[in-house]
């Protein structure tokens, strides 16, 4: 097996692309989608941490088994966030109730 | 440990040396990824809770120092990567070229950093005795915008309105503000470290077709790097801008 070579051309292409992402980032941040903004921001950024991932990082060329680590990370951070955030979802019906007031220096 | 050139003596080809190296790369990148994926966790509870603060205080973040910085890093990433190629292809001038390209837009970004965070120093938005959003409205900075300024003041203003304790919940927002852009900046003064080593490498030649982990390996670690920023950018200067 030898190793796979990512030409240049494809990093030029990749950059343009993240460019294109950031300056889009940008200019929906400033349009009023409702509670939609979050959404479209993070979906932008994780299709630029895609990118990054695949070419970048050369992981669309790696060998399996480290591809498997990689959806693993992302299996565990999902199981971090999806569990915590359901609790704090359930559990308490205003999380600012519950916040201390001790942070007063005014 | 027994080593011909630059094998290592349990491995019986460089290409599985390699290999190997670059997952356990990828494994302790698992766990930045969770590292990190806590505070984003911090992060999305605290904003929830205290939108407007968050609002504010991301409002009070310079976007254009902000957007540029992406675009530095982002460029810094495409250098790596052609660092990277270069070695790959046997170009041993253009890989000490990249890598110095690489630290050089590296410190371009935490020197933009650095002048962001001392004008949130001259704001007095340090979480702590001296933290008070209501401060920089009413003390305008040589250079400061009048325009913005009021606007700035109206925004503040009617957030006291809703909310008095928005002082203790902006002091939220500015910690994770300064907690997550701080340990990015951290892994990037470990990463231009670990440039600094390389470029040393390069210049003797180190990095051929046949070896160049390390240079794969940093990089995987510099674009990690790159794409925690891809995160904090939007989550902490982009909140409520549409207003």
């Amino acid at each position: 097996m030898s190793e796979h070579i990512v030409s240049p051309k494809v990093y030029i292409v990749i950059f343009a692309s993240l460019m294109l992402g950031t300056g889009l980032t940008v200019w929906a941040a400033f349009q009023n989608f409702h509670q939609y903004n979050i959404v479209i921001a993070l979906g932008i950024a994780t299709i630029k941490a895609t990118l990054v991932v695949l070419y970048f990082m050369h992981a669309r060329y790696s060998p399996g088994r480290t591809q498997l680590v990689i959806v693993c990370s992302i299996f565990w951070l999902a199981i971090m966030l999806a569990l915590t955030l359901a609790d704090y979802d359930t559990r308490l019906h205003d999380i600012s109730l519950s916040a201390p007031q001790v942070f007063y220096c005014v | 440990m027994h080593r011909t050139g630059d094998l290592y003596g349990h491995f019986q080809t460089l290409e599985q040396q390699k290999e190997t190296a670059t997952l356990g790369m990828w494994i302790f990148l698992v766990t930045e990824v969770l590292f990190f994926g806590g505070l984003f966790l911090t992060y999305t509870i605290n904003r929830s809770a205290f939108s407007t603060a968050f609002g504010i205080g991301s409002n009070t973040l310079d976007i254009t120092l902000g957007a540029g910085n992406t675009v530095v890093l982002i460029m810094s990433s495409l250098t790596m990567a052609m660092a990277v190629w270069s070695a790959q292809v046997g170009k041993k001038k253009l890989v000490s070229i990249f890598l110095i390209a690489t630290l050089g837009l590296g410190t371009v970004f935490l020197g933009v950093k650095a002048v962001e965070y001392k004008q949130k120093f001259d704001h007095h938005l340090i979480p702590g005795r001296g933290f008070d959003m209501k401060y920089h409205p009413s003390h305008p900075m040589p250079g400061d915008d009048p325009k913005e300024l009021a606007l700035e003041k109206n925004e503040v203003e009617e957030a006291f309105a809703h909310d008095p304790d928005i002082n203790a919940h902006g002091q939220l927002y500015f910690s994770l503000y300064f907690g997550m852009t701080g340990l990015h900046a951290l892994h990037m003064i470990v990463g231009a470290g670990l440039l600094l080593w390389l470029i040393k490498g390069s210049f003797a030649g180190r990095f051929t077709p046949q070896y160049n982990t390390p240079v794969e390996i940093v990089g995987l670690y510099w674009h990690f790097v790159d794409i925690v920023w891809i995160y904090l950018f939007p989550l902490l200067y982009l909140i409520d801008r549409h207003r």
